[in-house]
């Protein structure tokens, strides 16, 4: 038994159908409810909800500072490897970009460790991409017994794993782990993934069964925007993260919504969406879920994130740089995606306070398993 | 006055330190609320530098720090946090919070109960955070914890006192101390609480999250002595007995 059972029960067309023939009636039932189910949570990104947006924000805002009250969580990625097998047509890292390689040394690590250490950071996400021959699970063991003294939070978003191994990686201080499923379009999804193991949609769909089996303490899901139409593919996210609370009830999840970015050589979106529409989404994953995290990261512009701290996001990066290396190591190598918010962390945590919200670096410890 | 454990407080009125918007403000709040009980996450703390801003804010001669354990899942990670606890922050006062549950946040009654029973025998002053449960709550007072923190509603809902009910229970029954944790939304709840007997109350959310905080902390203070006065002064019975005719018993007159 794992999601894909309930997946395959839910047809595309079917769903993206009953999205857009949402009334505002609807959006008005999904408002007033007092537990909100899937069906609210499809009114609520439908068109017919774009007209209650204000509400929506109000809504959201008041709900995200109950649970999370007036605090931005801070974290930063922390690149280790580009060394990629597969081709994912969206990526800077992608196979068939011709991009120098790198995979970082213990001894390279450590000074991006200090670099970022310096900026005020406790909590770091270490990246990679697919390269099964050298970035593995030794690797990655290695990777955290190195950097955890260092860090109170670890979070991962590198390929997916098998369960052994991620029980494995738990007990050395792997905190969270995201694993973002790009698209539930299973065609759109094998388009864009042409070559490599990240061909395989169904291994990437049950990896947060595995995380679950596996005991992970948090787990972030997300598709990317910009490859399919993006209200049915935050359907399915709904429902993979519907799913996995009811499964892995111990497990606390946070979601994102990664826009493709532009990279040299890389994809034109295939759907657009606009700003009012990603405040939309953000509002309606909040309003139907009131404890799950919302991340934001720096592809997003400052005067959007300036905003958006404020109407449901509970965790943005900042300074970030998206090449291994990059904080100290080789800063001039090629990254794989630009940001859009440049700002240091200072700035950023000025920023927050200004609006009324407390940055916190420190939210877990790392004696706690 | 309460006494709980070797510690006497005039101040019946607890605190949490988390979700305020600075630890400024923060501060500000718990010096108006007059707490003298005041917990705090052990994961958002830095147990290293003693300059950490949230610990630096909280040294004040009439605040006592409760360490808690936000963040375990089961008693051995609670025993293991508290002993960290202990040293870092050198009390052996504990607030046992195992939640795991990270949605609702809901207390695991069979970890509690166990790592009650183990911190006991380490010296540690156990006030436990649990569910509305009598029985739990005797079973804990048996086990060595020196209070106990019954939930009034999910923690974070400021949703009152849903399980009056089965406090008003635990009240009657209880040897240790009584506190009412979560859920309290508004200083009418915890006066609630303080008038049907509970000993203390336990605020966060609905002091940091208020629109001024520090009003908020001393509108709670005052809601908490207003409450515990009445309790003391004995309120009288609800519902009205006196009834103007007596068409039932009226034939007794008669006879």
């Amino acid at each position: 038994m794992s999601f894909k059972d309930e997946f395959d029960q839910y047809e595309w067309d079917a769903v993206k159908e009953s999205i857009y023939s949402k009334t505002a009636a609807d959006v008005e039932r999904a408002f007033h409810a007092s537990k909100r189910t899937l069906e609210d949570f499809k009114a609520l990104v439908s068109p017919a909800a774009s007209a209650y947006l204000e509400p929506m924000a109000n809504l959201s805002r008041e709900l995200t500072r109950k649970r999370f009250g007036n605090t931005i969580q801070m974290y930063v990625p922390l690149y280790l490897a580009n060394e990629c097998t597969n081709i994912c047509t969206y990526c800077g890292f992608s196979l068939d970009n011709k991009v120098l390689r790198r995979t970082l040394t213990s001894k390279e690590i450590l000074r991006e460790v200090e670099v970022i250490k310096g900026m005020g950071y406790d909590h770091v996400l270490l990246v990679t991409g697919e390269a099964n021959q050298t970035v593995h699970t030794e690797y990655f063991k290695k990777v955290l017994e190195l950097i955890r003294p260092h860090f109170a939070q670890v979070s991962m978003e590198v390929q997916p794993l098998d369960q052994h191994e991620y029980e494995e990686l738990i007990p050395l201080g792997l905190h969270s782990v995201l694993i973002y499923q790009e698209t539930y379009h299973r065609e759109d999804y094998r388009k864009h993934h042409p070559k490599g193991k990240k061909s395989n949609f169904n291994y990437r769909l049950e990896t947060p069964d595995r995380l679950g089996r596996a005991g992970i303490h948090k787990m972030g899901l997300g598709v990317l925007i910009g490859l399919e139409d993006w209200r049915t593919d935050s359907f399915f996210t709904a429902l993979h993260l519907n799913y996995l609370e009811r499964t892995y009830w111990q497990t606390r999840y946070s979601l994102s919504f990664p826009r493709l970015r532009p990279f040299s050589g890389g994809l034109e979106p295939k759907v657009e969406m606009t700003d009012r529409e990603l405040v939309q989404l953000i509002c309606a994953y909040r309003i139907m879920n009131g404890e799950v995290e919302i991340s934001l990261s720096t592809r997003e512009s400052e005067k959007f994130r300036d905003h958006c701290i404020q109407l449901g996001v509970t965790s943005i990066s900042a300074g970030s740089k998206t090449n291994p290396g990059g904080y100290a190591v080789a800063p001039e190598s090629l990254e794989q995606f630009e940001i859009s918010d440049e700002r240091s962390p200072a700035d950023i945590a000025d920023m927050i306070r200004k609006s009324g919200y407390e940055p916190v670096w420190k939210d877990w410890d790392n004696v706690l398993v | 006055m309460l006494t709980i454990a070797d510690k006497h407080f005039s101040s019946r009125l607890f605190t949490g330190t988390g979700k305020f918007s600075s630890a400024l403000l923060m501060e500000e709040a718990l010096l108006a609320s007059g707490s003298e009980l005041v917990t705090v996450a052990l994961r958002r703390v830095d147990m290293h530098d003693s300059k950490d801003t949230l610990l630096s804010r909280l040294q004040h001669s009439h605040i006592h720090l409760l360490p808690n354990t936000s963040g375990v899942r089961t008693a051995k990670e609670a025993v293991f946090a508290a002993q960290l606890a202990r040293e870092a922050l050198e009390t052996n006062w504990l607030k046992l919070e195992i939640h795991p549950d990270p949605k609702y946040l809901m207390p695991d009654p069979i970890e509690t109960l166990k790592a009650t029973e183990e911190l006991a025998k380490l010296g540690f002053v156990i006030l436990p955070y649990i569910h509305a449960d009598p029985v739990l709550c005797k079973r804990l007072e048996e086990a060595g914890a020196s209070a106990v923190m019954p939930l009034g509603s999910p923690i974070g809902s400021n949703k009152g006192l849903k399980t009056i009910d089965f406090l008003e229970i635990i009240i009657e029954q209880s040897k240790v101390p009584v506190i009412v944790d979560a859920g309290i939304g508004a200083p009418s709840d915890a006066a609630k609480a303080m008038e049907i007997g509970a000993d203390a109350v336990l605020v966060n959310t609905a002091i940091a999250v208020a629109g001024n905080p520090v009003a908020m902390a001393e509108a709670f203070k005052l809601a908490v002595i207003a409450g515990r006065m009445a309790f003391e002064a004995k309120l009288g019975t609800q519902g009205n007995l006196a009834v103007a005719s007596s068409p039932l018993t009226a034939f007794l007159d008669e006879l």
